[in-house]
């Protein structure tokens, strides 16, 4: 398969990305914690708030990468 | 209630008189011709990134969002920052599948859901179900947005009458009228623009006045700071929220609004674009949710001058309140008009959608089978003021719970259209007939189970002696995913002749 068919609605492993964003999104155990707190505000919150950038990052690389 | 605000009153009635001139000259905006259809109902499908980002963001990210999440972290706490996660998945799902819906409708002048699914499956009924699923679903949706705009014109101190409802829904209904998805992309504009001032101002001045991060969340009561961990077992909190999470993230595009908003975009790159843009709203936000919290710090439900607000709208008064108490007057009324504008958008593209739904895939199906152009374009407008009434008389005359309750449903209810549009997108595998009784025993299940947990959204699923608690859109979709996949094969056996699809799989891509 060439790089425009897989463009054209193929698979792409880069879509292996939002995997991460999806998973740590969905898995509260892993983020239900007060501490490290940062500028007082408990990890629950924060870290949440730092998966939306993240998340806004992956979804930007796999745009660029699937595009060429 | 308090006083009237006069110098919040006059900036706000000024802002809103800004978005209603700015409504009726959008028909002349990337002028195109209104007596037909998808460019009265889809804006002729011609906006590029960042139009669409302003308008899917001003049509997902509601008004009614602004005030519900906020008061759901003041009254619940750390449940309400499910809405975060949500966000955070929609994304990939919008980068994954719409992309390629939205070259499908452009290439067969789709408009809605419906007009997909008949295309697709072939099967009228199916498509028919689709329809009245997103119809039924949406106007509770309108309905709420009109609860946007009475809490914060309470919030003005103006008490007793339902005159500014009305006068805000008369310009909604006139201007969407006149010039179609045009004037909520405009407006999308200048509305995200005052609710980015007011968001990033509150995040920022209200931790100020209070003395910092750390001192409001000490004030934020323990059991509300965290999700309680789960006892023996149940999964507990961590499964309802993160089942809330994935199954709003799940429900969220299927809307009709939200299509509207993607089948507008001029390709589908601009929509790709968007899912690496738009979580700029969701980190909006999770920051909004934490304002909240800051009413909780701040103490507003105890102010004596916030009480009849807070009497008559319950926690969905904290942001107002928490506005009035940390802001100047002309302040308040920036913040004031941009949830009040910030009602109107999706409520116009909400029955906007609505419209191209009942023109598209009921009248035009089973009543006027060759209209117009014109005809068609001239229904869609009469029906779009009709849904907005039929808002507007709920709104007045029930009680508001109600309208939050069917909003809850609404989102049981239209999760099941999943199979047949988003599945639908990537494979024809599924007969159109299971996958009718598949979304049949969906939304019946579901309409039970959530009459069974007494209209709360989460039902505690019981299994071999554990508990799952969980979204209940998200169980029953997967028990009309599983009767489609068993019944297709069924189905496909005792029918010789399976339905047409009109569409090849070169129609999915650019």
């Amino acid at each position: 398969m060439n790089d425009t068919e897989q463009m054209r609605g193929g698979w792409s492993w880069w879509y292996l990305l939002f995997v991460v964003q999806f998973v740590f999104a969905v898995w509260p155990p892993l983020y239900n914690s007060a501490t490290p707190a940062w500028i007082g505000i408990p990890f629950f919150y924060w870290f949440q708030l730092a998966l939306v950038l993240v998340g806004a990052v992956l979804t930007a690389i796999v745009y660029f990468a699937v595009k060429e | 209630m308090q006083d009237v605000n006069w110098t919040a009153l006059s900036v706000f009635v000024v802002l809103f008189a800004l978005i209603t001139w700015l409504g009726f000259a959008a028909a002349h905006w990337r002028k195109g011709d209104l007596d037909q259809l998808h460019e009265w109902g889809l804006g002729g499908r011609r906006f590029g990134t960042i139009i669409t980002w302003f308008l899917i963001g001003g049509d997902l990210y509601t008004a009614y969002t602004f005030i519900a999440v906020p008061a759901l972290a003041f009254g619940a706490g750390a449940l309400a920052f499910f809405a975060v996660p949500y966000t955070i998945v929609i994304y990939p799902i919008l980068f994954l599948v719409f992309p390629r819906l939205w070259y499908v409708c452009h290439k067969h002048g789709y408009i809605t859901a419906g007009d997909f699914v008949r295309g697709r499956f072939g099967n009228r009924w199916l498509a028919l179900a689709v329809t009245i699923t997103g119809i039924v679903s949406t106007m509770p949706y309108i309905a709420l947005q009109l609860v946007g705009i009475q809490v914060v014109v309470g919030g003005l101190g103006i008490s007793g009458t339902d005159l500014p409802l009305i006068i805000a829904f008369v310009i909604l209904a006139a201007f969407t009228y006149s010039s179609g998805l045009r004037a909520p992309a405009s407006i999308a504009v200048v509305k995200d623009i005052l609710i980015y001032i007011t968001a990033f101002a509150a995040v920022v001045v209200i931790p100020i006045q209070l003395g910092g991060f750390e001192k409001i969340f000490a004030a934020v009561p323990a059991q509300k700071l965290l999700l309680a961990t789960p006892g023996a077992n149940t999964t507990g909190a961590y499964s309802a929220y993160a089942t809330l999470a994935l199954g709003s993230a799940l429900a969220l595009f299927l809307y009709p609004h939200s299509l509207t908003g993607i089948l507008s975009a001029s390709s589908g790159h601009a929509i790709r674009r968007n899912a690496a843009l738009l979580p700029g709203y969701s980190f909006m936000l999770g920051l909004l949710a934490l304002v909240g919290f800051f009413a909780i710090a701040a103490g507003v439900a105890n102010l004596p001058e916030y009480a009849a607000g807070f009497k008559q709208f319950g926690n969905n008064f904290a942001v107002p309140a928490l506005i009035l108490h940390s802001f100047p007057s002309w302040f308040v009324g920036i913040a004031f008009a941009a949830i009040g504008i910030g009602a109107l958008v999706p409520a116009a593209i909400m029955s906007i959608a609505a419209a191209n739904l009942y023109t598209r895939n009921i009248h035009r199906e089973f009543i006027n089978s060759a209209p117009t152009d014109k005809q068609e374009a001239q229904m869609a407008k009469w029906v779009s003021l009709i849904v907005k009434f039929g808002a507007l008389v709920f709104i007045l005359f029930v009680p508001t719970q109600y309208a939050i309750q069917l909003q809850l449903l609404g989102g049981i209810w239209i999760i099941q259209t999943l199979p047949a549009v988003m599945l639908g997108a990537y494979t024809r595998w599924f007969n159109d007939w299971a996958l009718l009784i598949g979304w049949l025993v969906g939304t019946v299940a579901g309409t039970a189970m959530a009459a069974a947990a007494n209209l709360t959204p989460t039902f505690p699923l019981a299994l071999w002696g554990y508990t799952f608690p969980g979204y209940t859109a998200l169980y029953t979709v997967i028990l009309n995913l599983a009767l489609a996949i068993m019944l297709t094969p069924v189905f496909n056996a005792i029918r010789a002749q399976s339905s047409i699809d009109e569409t090849i799989a070169a129609d999915y891509h650019a």
